[in-house]
Formats: C-alpha cells, sequence, structure tokens
C-alpha cells in the first residue's frame, strides 16, 4: 500500500485516503479552435506512462480534498517527493531508475 | 515432438513415460528474420504459429523477456466471454470464440476450453438498463447472451444472495452459455509447441531494448541483450510494456498500464458453477478445476510496473464478495498476484499498422485480452504477413484516437475481463 505525504495537511497517510487523478502537467490547449487532429489525440489520449519516475496527480479526498502533484517511481511504487498543484516538477538527482 | 494421442499415453504408461521428447527447443537468436515478434505471450505466440501455418512464413521469431507464458497470460483469470456491445467488439471477441471452440483439436494440446457460462449481475437500475441493451445489441449481432431474473440467476448458482435485504441487492443478471474459461499456461504451451513444430522460434530470456529504424524510417529489426536481430517486419506486443517500447520507435502509444490483481482460495470441492461478474462492485469469481476460488476485481488507481498493487483493493474485493456470496466468508485465502495491463482511453484494443514501416502492435487488451487470444493472434498475423488488417481488426486502429472513431466500451462496462 502506498503511503502518500499530503503537501497541504503535512502529514503521510495511507492511500485508501487519496485518489489518483492521472499524469500532471499535461496543458490544455491554449487555442481550441487552432488546434489539429494530432494536437487534439496527445493532448486527450497520451499519456507518457513512464517507467520509473511519474509526475502525477492525486487529490487528498478524504482530507483537505486538495488536488497536489506527486512524484513516484512506478517501479517500485514508492512517493519520491509531493508537492502542491500549480508548482514545477521538483529535481530528484540521483533517484531515477533506468 | 511426440504427438499427444491415446495410443502415446497408453504407450508411455507402458514404457515407464520414457517417449515423451522436450515441446520446444530453447532457440538461441539468429542474426535475421522476415518477422520478429516481440512478447511471448498468448497473443505473440498465436501470432507466430497462424503465420506460419496460415501464411507459409516460417521463418519467425517469437523474442521473450522472461519465460514464455509469464506475463498477462500466465498471470490472468481465464475468462472467456464475447458478449461486448459495439459491433466492431462482438465481431472480434466471437471471432476468437470460434477459434476457442476448436483450439485444442488445431494445437493437438487441451487447453481446457470450457463453455460454464459467465453471468454478470445487476445490482442497480443503471446496471439493469445497461445489461439489456447489452443484451439486445448482443441478439442483433447474433451472440448470445440472455436476460435472467433474480431467481433464474440464483437458480443458476445457489450460493448467491438475492435476498431483499442484501447490501448489493440482485436485480437480474446477464448469462452468456457460451462464454466460459481455458487453462491459461496450456494456451501459451499450446501455440509456443504448434509454432516451434513449424519452424518457429522461440527466445526466451531475452529482453528487447529498442526498435531500430533505418534511414527511410522503415523498421530494421530489434536490439536485444543478445544483440541486433534483423527484420523488415516487428510486431510489439508485449501488453504492459509496449509503450515502453514504442516510445524507442518514436511512436507515443495512448496507453496506461496498471496493475491488475488477482486471488485464490484453498481448493474445495466443486461448489461454484461457471464464472459470476458484478460490475457495481468490482468483484468477480470462478471455481478452477482444481477446486480454488478463483476471485478478481478492477485495476488499483495508480499507474505502476510493479506487478505488485495494493492491499486495499484485495480487501475491498474480498469485502464484495462476501456480500454477495456470504457461505465464502470463512474461505481462507492461499495466494495473491498482479500483472501489468495496457489500458486504452476507450477500453479497447490497438490492433493493426503504425506510422512506422514494417512497425505492427497488438496491444490495448487492458484487463481482458486472455479471451481474445486466439482471435488477436490471427488477425495480427494477417496484418502482418498482408501488411493491412484484416476486416476484423480494421476497426481497431491506432489512429481512431485522432480520427474521433472510439470503440467506447469503457462506457460500457467497468471492469471489462
Ligand atoms: C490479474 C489479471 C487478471 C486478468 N483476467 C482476465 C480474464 O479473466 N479474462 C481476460 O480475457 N483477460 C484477463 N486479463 C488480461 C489478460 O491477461 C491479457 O489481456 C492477455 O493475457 C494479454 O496477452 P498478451 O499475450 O498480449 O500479453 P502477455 O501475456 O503479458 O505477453 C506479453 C509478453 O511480452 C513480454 N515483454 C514485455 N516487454 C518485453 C521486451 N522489452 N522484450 C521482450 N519481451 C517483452 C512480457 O514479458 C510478456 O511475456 C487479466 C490480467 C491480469 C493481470
Ligand atoms: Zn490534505
Amino acid at each position: 500500500m502506498l503511503l502518500i505525504h499530503c503537501p497541504y495537511c503535512d502529514e503521510t497517510l495511507p492511500e485508501m485516503e487519496f485518489a489518483y487523478a492521472g499524469e500532471a502537467h499535461v496543458a490544455r490547449p491554449v487555442d481550441p479552435s487552432r488546434t489539429t487532429d494530432e494536437e487534439w489525440r496527445d493532448h486527450l489520449f497520451v499519456r507518457s506512462n513512464t517507467r520509473g519516475p511519474h509526475a502525477e496527480r492525486w487529490r487528498h479526498v478524504h482530507g483537505c480534498a486538495r488536488f497536489f502533484n506527486a512524484v513516484r517511481d512506478t517501479v517500485t511504487d514508492r512517493v519520491l517527493a509531493t508537492y502542491p498543484a500549480g508548482s514545477p516538477r521538483p529535481d530528484l538527482p540521483g533517484k531515477d531508475t533506468p | 515432438m511426440t504427438r499427444f494421442s491415446a495410443a502415446a499415453l497408453v504407450r508411455n504408461a507402458l514404457n515407464g513415460q520414457t517417449g515423451w521428447t522436450a515441446q520446444w527447443p530453447d532457440a538461441e537468436p539468429k542474426g535475421a528474420y522476415d518477422v520478429v515478434i516481440v512478447g511471448a505471450g498468448g497473443h505473440g505466440l498465436g501470432a507466430a504459429y497462424y503465420l506460419a501455418k496460415e501464411h507459409g512464413i516460417t521463418n519467425v521469431a517469437v523474442i521473450e523477456k522472461g519465460w514464455l507464458g509469464g506475463g498477462n497470460t500466465g498471470r490472468n483469470t481465464t475468462i472467456i466471454r464475447s458478449n461486448y456491445l459495439y459491433d466492431e467488439s462482438a465481431r472480434l471477441y466471437d471471432h476468437a470464440l470460434d477459434l476457442w471452440e476448436g483450439l485444442s483439436q488445431e494445437l493437438n494440446y487441451n487447453v481446457m476450453f470450457s463453455r460454464r457460462g459467465v453471468m454478470m449481475l445487476a445490482h442497480n437500475v443503471h446496471d439493469v438498463q445497461s445489461f439489456q441493451r447489452h443484451v439486445h445489441a448482443n441478439r442483433l449481432n447474433g451472440v448470445d447472451n440472455r436476460w435472467l431474473t433474480s431467481a433464474e440467476a440464483k437458480d443458476h448458482c445457489p450460493p448467491l444472495n438475492i435476498s431483499a435485504d442484501a447490501r448489493y441487492p440482485v436485480l437480474g443478471a446477464a448469462l452468456q452459455k457460451r462464454a466460459g474459461t481455458a487453462r491459461h499456461d496450456a494456451v501459451a504451451w499450446g501455440y509456443a509447441r504448434a509454432a516451434a513444430a513449424r519452424g518457429v522460434d522461440i527466445v526466451q530470456n531475452c529482453p528487447v531494448t529498442a526498435i531500430r529504424r533505418g534511414a527511410d524510417g522503415a523498421v530494421e529489426g530489434v536490439e536485444t541483450a543478445r544483440g541486433l536481430i534483423r527484420a523488415k517486419k516487428v510486431a510489439v506486443s508485449a501488453a504492459g510494456h509496449t509503450s515502453v517500447l514504442m516510445d524507442t520507435a518514436g511512436v507515443r502509444m495512448p496507453l496506461e498500464s496498471f496493475p491488475l490483481q488477482a486471488l485464490v482460495s484453498e481448493p474445495v470441492k466443486p461448489c461454484f458453477p461457471g464464472v459470476v461478474m458484478s460490475n457495481a462492485v468490482h468483484a468477480y469469481m470462478s471455481q478452477s478445476d482444481k477446486g480454488e476460488l478463483v476471485i478478481g476485481s478492477g485495476t488499483d488507481q495508480y499507474t505502476s510496473y510493479s506487478k505488485r498493487g495494493g492491499l486495499p483493493l484485495i480487501e475491498h474485493t474480498l469485502a464484495a464478495i462476501c456480500e454477495i456470496f456470504p457461505i465464502f466468508s470463512r474461505m481462507r485465502m492461499l495466494r495473491k498476484w498482479g500483472g501489468t495491463v495496457d489500458v486504452t482511453p476507450d477500453r479497447s484494443a490497438i490492433l493493426g499498422t503504425t506510422p512506422v514501416p514494417g512497425l505492427y502492435v497488438n496491444c490495448g487488451w487492458g484487463t481482458g485480452g486472455f479471451k481474445a487470444t486466439p482471435g488477436a493472434a490471427h488477425t495480427l498475423a494477417h496484418t502482418v504477413a498482408r501488411g493491412e488488417p484484416h476486416a476484423i481488426n480494421a476497426p481497431f486502429t491506432l489512429d481512431r484516437f485522432r480520427t474521433g472513431r472510439l470503440i467506447d466500451e469503457a462506457a460500457a462496462a467497468a471492469v471489462a475481463h
């Protein structure tokens, strides 16, 4: 079971308190009417599906109910860092797995 | 390779079981093949078999990073059914079901296909409406599926709790009698043996690290832990690892990989008919021929390559099972495991050509591709041999995520085994 640190509540809690909400930092096209079919495909359907450190959104549904981001290693399932929504992905030197 | 028959059994019973030979050789990879298939799951091995048998292409290698059948093929709960909503899916899964029926004979290998029926429980008005829509759509497509009242459902499966005050009341059920289960390992072994007998090389313990493209952009082969293997045609059939491999060819895939878990109980005497599924509460169960209750549910919520998954999901699943079948509340569980399943946004597979000449892909089977094994393998072989899809897999393109022509089984079933 994952142990996840909510950056707002500043507590490390079991996975059951949280809801996964997909890859983080996926930017919505700024000008929809000029966005091509290829760009819509990439935005709506294509994900990095990284094997290794993956930036993703979580929501503390049974706590503060707010969205935040996490970097989790998808091979070990270890959460490497969590940070508030809207902040950039932190650099995590030396923690990359191949 | 010894052909299996009653006579061979008797002969070997009399000569101390000394007449059996290896079922397939452990091949060393050659430098080049006509076709390389990445992934020795049921789909990849089956495709190699059909390439050899139906298209006369025998200079084929199936390259596997671990042991054959050690991926989702050997980890799944073996539910086979074809009562999907959309015409495209009905054709694909029913094609597979047609092939399942003759598979043991065709491969001279007992895959233990058993038409024990799959029953899906409706617990609320939405379920009732959605399943009845499925039943009608299936009938129009000539796919067997029928509606049962809750009393009929209980008749079919006596351990079912249909009392009015049940935590998950049963309002009815959809039953596909032609559906059932098969022995997962035997499917991989049967295809491997039959493919090897026709000259296919099955190379195990050989991870493919990259797909190699030439200056013209077309496929040249695959780089592996044992060196470059050249081929003008490469088919990726690597389930949960497909997007990692396709990335190396510069093709980004609409896939996410999730853990999917299952568990079995201690073995008991036969007490549970067929497969019973409950989509609303995410739990399903059958009893194996060994007597274990085989239990599964939906994926964990987060993407992962860990092949593990968390205990909260198991707890949720077993809580649901105990409510639906109270007689099993004191059953002891023996073991649990997980696989990595590749899920598409519309929960339908991707099977066909790619933007890269010579590169083919079969993936996105997610939580429910065991049932498709013969059909996927058969149409993948056709697609690779001809360079264009078979009519049955033609709608399952990668390009549908650009055109918007989705096959949205996601909306039709939350747990889609
Ligand atoms: C717990 C669980 C329960 C399931 N229950 C059902 C069910 O009841 N009914 C149903 O229809 N489906 C079910 N499924 C889904 C089903 O198992 C899969 O859709 C199906 O088996 C996929 O077959 P495959 O041959 O494509 O994949 P796999 O059997 O996974 O084969 C892919 C192979 O590719 C290999 N590979 C990956 N990367 C590389 C590489 N770089 N180089 C070389 N080889 C590589 C892997 O090692 C693997 O052996 C379940 C899955 C799981 C995990
Ligand atoms: Zn919080």
